[in-house]
């Protein structure tokens, strides 16, 4: 799968308040909270961020609190992928298992800057970097990570293994 | 080969003679606990996976602690979402209001989360369970919906990493000083997908209330699991609340981990953690010229009776600050009946502090206590992020619950000492 998109460059340790706020997770519905993403990071970004956007971010994206509802609200908002230096555990999880497309790159992290122009190959992992002719290699997704992908979510694996439901 | 206590726990519930970090692993579950704001997202994923029953309906609760009392429509319109799929599947631990109290000091209290469990919580502070022993880890929605139906989860075994505190402890210093100290020394995700075991002779005789702060803010330096070697303070704590047989399990003495630090920590002085990161953390007598406009005093780290003791202790017979707002929150109605019975909900009420049901309201800036922009907060919780508790442009300082109430009688961040002499 590839993905094409201008990116959003973030700093290292994005919390999940940053990506949603606790006030706004009175609602599970994915628009909503995709009108308030990232909004305490940058009060732009949510009226700027076109489908297809990538965001870029330093070490430990996606620390503090376990809520669902960050990547929800990232996906919603149109972004097609987010790549950091790393990722914060449950916000590893979450991303997969809600279905957005989470890329492990320290040396894509350091070299992109905002507004540059990349093109994502996902199962290889190589991010093309057009804007400043640039290419990384990403850090292959795990194994067990990809058949959650081609069951479709954690919920459509576990359609698949449930036990008998009489 | 030698193995870790959380190796040990994962091995036995993957049925597996030993496993090894890295090897991802399913587990059996113990038990597994949702909240207002994630067990909505877990119930919808549970009934698009066409679920019919959930794997055991002694071994789920729901604990609507987040929003609740409801703060407006749509926080009413989520907490009735849990209220009406414990009906539905007749679960005898979903906790109304009233009954309910801070999950992650309701489900040990409760004797629902034991030594040598694997207990998975749509909620990240799940890892404070990690105080009696357990393997107990934060997962999302989608998680806990999938586990509600299998009993299962998936698992990469983490690297440990050990904490040796030696020593003796100085007056006011807990055990929410020593885990703000930690963080502060290894950083947000100095212990990023790891198991931090905490051990030493500071621990072993550090009563459970400590304990539980402690292992609570694991996730705070990115850990999978913050977990303590059960011993007699934890059986005394269990023998009389378990709802089921547990486990001590122990780490082998020889056991691999990835880093030990080795402390003395006789010297370390109460500390607080600045805006915006619970690693900028420094000694409080290095802030007091610090002024506030909030305390809180409570939440799933610090809102337990002997925190509430301590806070007594400091509040005694004095008054809060003129221009400052203390707000006091027993982390559950058993601690608040308590407080009540030991006169602790006196000493605040007569210091003028404000005496609030249980929630985790102000904590995530959800009700109970929002900050104005430009104000600043003291409180024992546990993330001190942008806009955590309010406005981006407010601030909040981490501290321990003697620190607390001391700043909130002088109205600024102070030493407990200066109050007391």
């Amino acid at each position: 799968m590839k993905l094409k998109g201008k990116t959003w460059k973030f700093g290292n340790d994005v919390d999940t308040d940053a990506i949603i706020p606790a006030r706004c997770l009175n609602t599970t519905d994915p628009n909503e909270l995709a009108a308030h993403c990232m909004e305490d990071a940058d009060p732009e970004f949510v009226s700027r961020v076109k489908p297809g956007d990538i965001i870029v971010a330093g070490k430990n994206f996606g620390c503090g609190s376990s809520r669902e509802h960050a990547p929800i609200a990232i996906k919603a908002a149109g972004v097609s992928c987010v790549v950091a230096h790393s990722f914060a555990r449950i916000f590893y999880r979450n991303a997969f298992n809600v279905g957005l497309p989470i890329l492990e790159c320290p040396e894509g992290a350091e070299r992109i800057q905002s507004e540059d122009e990349l093109e994502i190959d996902l199962n290889s992992g190589v991010i093309e970097n057009r804007t400043r002719n640039e290419t990384y290699r990403a850090q292959a997704i795990p194994p067990f990570m990809q058949k959650l992908i081609e069951a479709g979510g954690l919920i459509e694996y576990v359609r698949e293994q449930m036990p008998d439901q009489e | 080969m030698p193995k870790t206590i959380s190796e040990k726990i994962l091995a036995d519930h993957a049925g597996k003679p030993e496993v090894f970090p890295d090897e991802l692993v399913e587990v059996r579950i113990d038990f597994a606990n949702g909240n207002d704001i994630t067990a909505p997202l877990a119930i919808e994923a549970f009934r698009r996976a066409g679920a019919r029953k959930v794997f055991d309906r002694e071994r789920i609760s729901l604990v609507p602690d987040h929003f609740v009392p409801n703060k407006d429509i749509a926080s009413a319109v989520q907490a009735r979402v849990l209220r009406e799929f414990a009906k539905e599947f007749d679960l005898p631990y979903y906790f109304e209001v009233g009954r309910m109290g801070i999950e992650h000091a309701l489900l040990p209290e409760q004797g629902l989360v034991l030594p040598g469990d694997v207990v998975i919580g749509a909620d990240s502070h799940t890892c404070t369970y990690g105080a009696l022993g357990a393997f107990a880890t934060g997962v999302g929605s989608t998680d806990l919906g999938a586990a509600m139906i299998t009993g299962r989860i998936w698992f990469k075994v983490p690297l440990s990493i050990k904490f040796v505190f030696n020593g003796k402890l100085r007056p006011w210093v807990g055990g929410k000083d020593l885990i703000l100290h930690t963080i502060g020394q290894i950083g947000v995700d100095g212990a990023r997908y790891r198991a931090m075991e905490f051990t030493g002779e500071v621990i072993d005789r550090l009563p459970m209330s400590d304990r539980f702060s402690m292992c609570n803010m694991a996730i705070e330096a990115g850990a999978k699991v913050g977990i303590i070697t059960p011993d007699s303070i934890t059986e005394a704590y269990v023998s009389t609340r378990a709802k089921r047989p547990y486990k001590f399990y122990k780490s082998d003495p020889d056991a691999a981990y990835e880093a030990v630090y080795d402390w003395d920590v006789s010297n370390l002085e109460p500390v607080v953690a600045l805006p915006h990161s619970p690693q900028n953390v420094k000694q409080v007598t290095e802030m007091e010229r610090t002024p506030i406009d909030q305390v809180v005093i409570g939440s799933c780290t610090n809102g337990r009776l002997e925190d509430l003791r301590v806070a007594a202790q400091v509040m005694k017979g004095r008054k809060v600050a003129r221009g400052v707002r203390c707000i006091v929150i027993p982390a559950t109605q058993q601690i608040y009946l308590e407080a009540m019975e030991e006169g602790l909900l006196e000493i605040f009420i007569e210091a003028e502090a404000a005496v609030s049901t249980p929630t985790c309201g102000p904590c995530l800036g959800g009700h109970m206590g929002i900050l104005a922009p430009g104000e600043s907060a003291v409180a024992t919780t546990n993330r001190n992020f942008v806009g955590r508790m309010g406005h981006v442009e407010s601030k909040v300082y981490l501290s321990n619950p003697a620190v607390a109430a001391a700043s909130a009688i002088l109205g600024r961040i102070a030493h407990p000492e200066e109050v007391l002499s």
